[in-house]
């Protein structure tokens, strides 16, 4: 293992993103705050509470899950496509290095960054709403998990990129609309039974479930079905990058 | 001594379907500075880019200080440094870190003393605060060299080094290049400028639509080209050439009114004198002399014709 290498990566990239701090940081945070104020305390005084929790402490671990996702893909997404981009990725292929390590040093970078604005996010609900946490093992596991894998699934796709537009295609087009539609503002109960076993097949609704369970012990579904989602997503992830780079796939001529 | 690079039956067949290279067979002796000369398109970045492992090759073998650069890439790769053709480099980093990024990449402590020496070699020592997109291009291309060489690398590639690089940058580049080949690194510089290659190398590879077609000592090439034409336009036109001047070997053209002279420009007598003093003696009247020497384009193209 060259774990200079892996940490240099590291190193670079959390460099990076310490350069763009506001971008970074400071613009989700100020969304999701938004989001806080307007369904938090605007419907949070008509809709009172779900399952016994205040609606605006409800809606927080979707808000975290949205923020982990989009960011998670996009930082490493972009990460790797910058350097395709722009060429620099040569350094890394000519250097002594395995595929492996490569995918340590970008997805670990990407991870934590996203973990760390999930925790900031966290805070600041605290400072908006009632939040309790039952579980916090549970809950740091799921958020560590998820990181890793939608950071694994953002290598991917940057590497699959053609264009900066398609780096934002998946967390636009894809894992924001299905994030709001798997649960995060609502009860997957409340809904029409039909419209029930279609949201189902919506791979986050267990992420989400998951997550608010280590939060207030209620669940779409059982939270060991959402563990083993995550760890199919991280496998399946896993299985992508391995093909990628056993093929070279868009990295070499 | 065994070579530093051994490349034997290399192809590279791009997926568009172009062979950029067709069985290369390829030595290059530790401690020598070989020039790879080539049209644009010849071929000298795939090559380079897979002994470096950018490009994979389709078929053939290359190892480099004795590791295959597939089966054991770790070791073949920490002996290389690469300076690409273009300028490759991510515009907000400080030199400093960039420099620093590469040393890691290879694996290697950070060393704060050799990241200094090396940032003085490329006279960039008083920059290593300033973020890359503040540098000029000469400069830039002087960071892609310290990246390339940060890692103590035992052989360096130099991609045309020089091309597009005013006069001045371009004798400093030769200074820090001499200076690392006598502290015993082996470097390859592809170039499209013979004069490059004349100047700075020991040995001379030129290639050609993916096909190696002359290595040579530079010295002997060199001595192979030193030729120069003398012609000499006469007053009235020869039917032919007269007996006496026979050993001067002199071809007669433009219709019997110029003859034509060639002869070494290294060597001792280059005969000139003796011919003049013949041609008055067999009383041949010229009007005008003029001499040419081939331009080293003009032999290189020859080269590549296969005239020479
Ligand atoms: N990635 C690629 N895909 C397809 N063809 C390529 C690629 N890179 C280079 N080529 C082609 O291979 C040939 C050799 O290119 P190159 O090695 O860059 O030559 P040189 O460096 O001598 O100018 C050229 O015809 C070029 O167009
Ligand atoms: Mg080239």
């Amino acid at each position: 293992m060259n774990w200079r290498a892996i940490w240099s990566i590291y190193v670079f990239e959390m460099t990076r993103a310490g350069r763009t701090l506001i971008q970074s940081i400071v613009a989700p945070v100020i969304s999701t705050a938004l989001y806080f104020v307007v369904f938090g305390a605007a419907m949070g005084t008509r809709i009172a509470q779900i399952e016994g929790v205040h609606y605006g402490a409800f809606i927080v671990p979707g808000l975290i899950m949205l923020m982990l996702l989009t960011q998670s893909v996009t930082n490493a997404a972009f990460a790797i496509y910058f350097q395709k981009f722009i060429g620099t990725i040569y350094e890394l292929l000519s250097a002594p290095i395995s595929p492996f390590e490569i995918v340590v040093g970008y997805v670990g970078a990407a991870a934590t960054k996203s973990i760390i604005l999930g925790f900031v996010i966290l805070i600041t609900a605290f400072f908006f709403v009632p939040m309790r946490i039952d579980h916090p093992v549970w809950m740091l596991g799921f958020l560590i998990l998820t990181a890793i894998t939608f950071s694994l699934l953002g290598f991917i796709i940057g590497i699959w990129a053609g264009g900066f537009e398609q780096l934002q295609f998946v967390p636009m087009l894809v894992i924001t609309p299905l994030t709001f539609l798997g649960g995060t503002f609502y009860s997957i109960s409340v809904l029409p039974p039909a419209w029930q076993t279609v949201t189902l097949f919506n791979p986050l609704v267990y992420l989400i479930s998951g997550f608010r369970w280590s939060f207030f012990e209620i669940a779409d579904v059982h939270v060991g079905v959402s563990l083993g989602m995550t760890a199919l997503f991280l496998v399946a992830c896993l299985a992508g990058i391995w093909w990628i780079f056993r093929t070279g796939y868009r990295l070499k001529t | 001594m065994p070579p530093i690079i051994s490349i034997a039956g290399l192809e590279k067949r791009y997926a568009s379907g172009l062979q950029a290279l067709k069985r290369v067979d390829l030595e290059i002796r530790k401690g020598e500075i070989f020039a790879l000369l080539g049209p644009n398109g010849a071929g000298k970045t795939t090559l380079i880019n897979i002994v470096c492992g950018i490009v994979t090759p389709s078929a053939g073998k290359v190892t480099v200080g004795g590791h295959d650069i597939q089966s054991d890439y770790r070791a073949a790769r920490s002996l290389v440094g690469l300076v690409p053709q273009e300028l490759l480099i991510t515009p907000f980093e400080t030199v400093w870190q960039t420099t620093r990024f590469s040393r890691g990449l290879f694996g290697k402590p950070g060393d704060a003393g050799y990241l200094e020496k090396v940032l003085k070699d490329v006279a960039l020592w008083d920059r290593r605060k300033s973020k890359i997109v503040t540098l000029s291009g000469g400069m830039k291309r002087r960071v892609m060299i310290a990246k390339a060489l940060v890692h103590e690398p035992q052989v360096l590639f130099l991609d045309e080094p020089t091309a597009g690089v005013d006069v001045e940058l371009r004798q400093e580049m030769w200074h820090v290049v001499r200076k690392l080949r006598d502290s015993g690194v082996t470097i390859i510089l592809t170039t499209h400028y013979i004069e490059e290659a004349e100047l700075m190398a020991d040995r001379v590879g030129v290639i050609n639509r993916g096909e190696i077609v002359l290595v040579e000592e530079k010295a002997v090439l060199m001595h192979k080209l030193g030729k120069k034409q003398l012609t000499v336009q006469l007053a009235q036109p020869l039917a032919e050439i007269p007996a006496r001047l026979a050993s001067y070997k002199l071809g007669l053209g433009h219709g019997g009114r110029e003859l034509v002279y060639t002869y070494d420009t290294q060597a001792e007598h280059t005969g000139i004198a003796g011919l003049l003093h013949d041609l008055a003696a067999a009383g041949v009247e010229f009007k005008d002399i003029q001499t040419t020497q081939s331009s080293l384009e003009e032999i290189f193209v020859d080269i590549i014709k296969g005239k020479r």
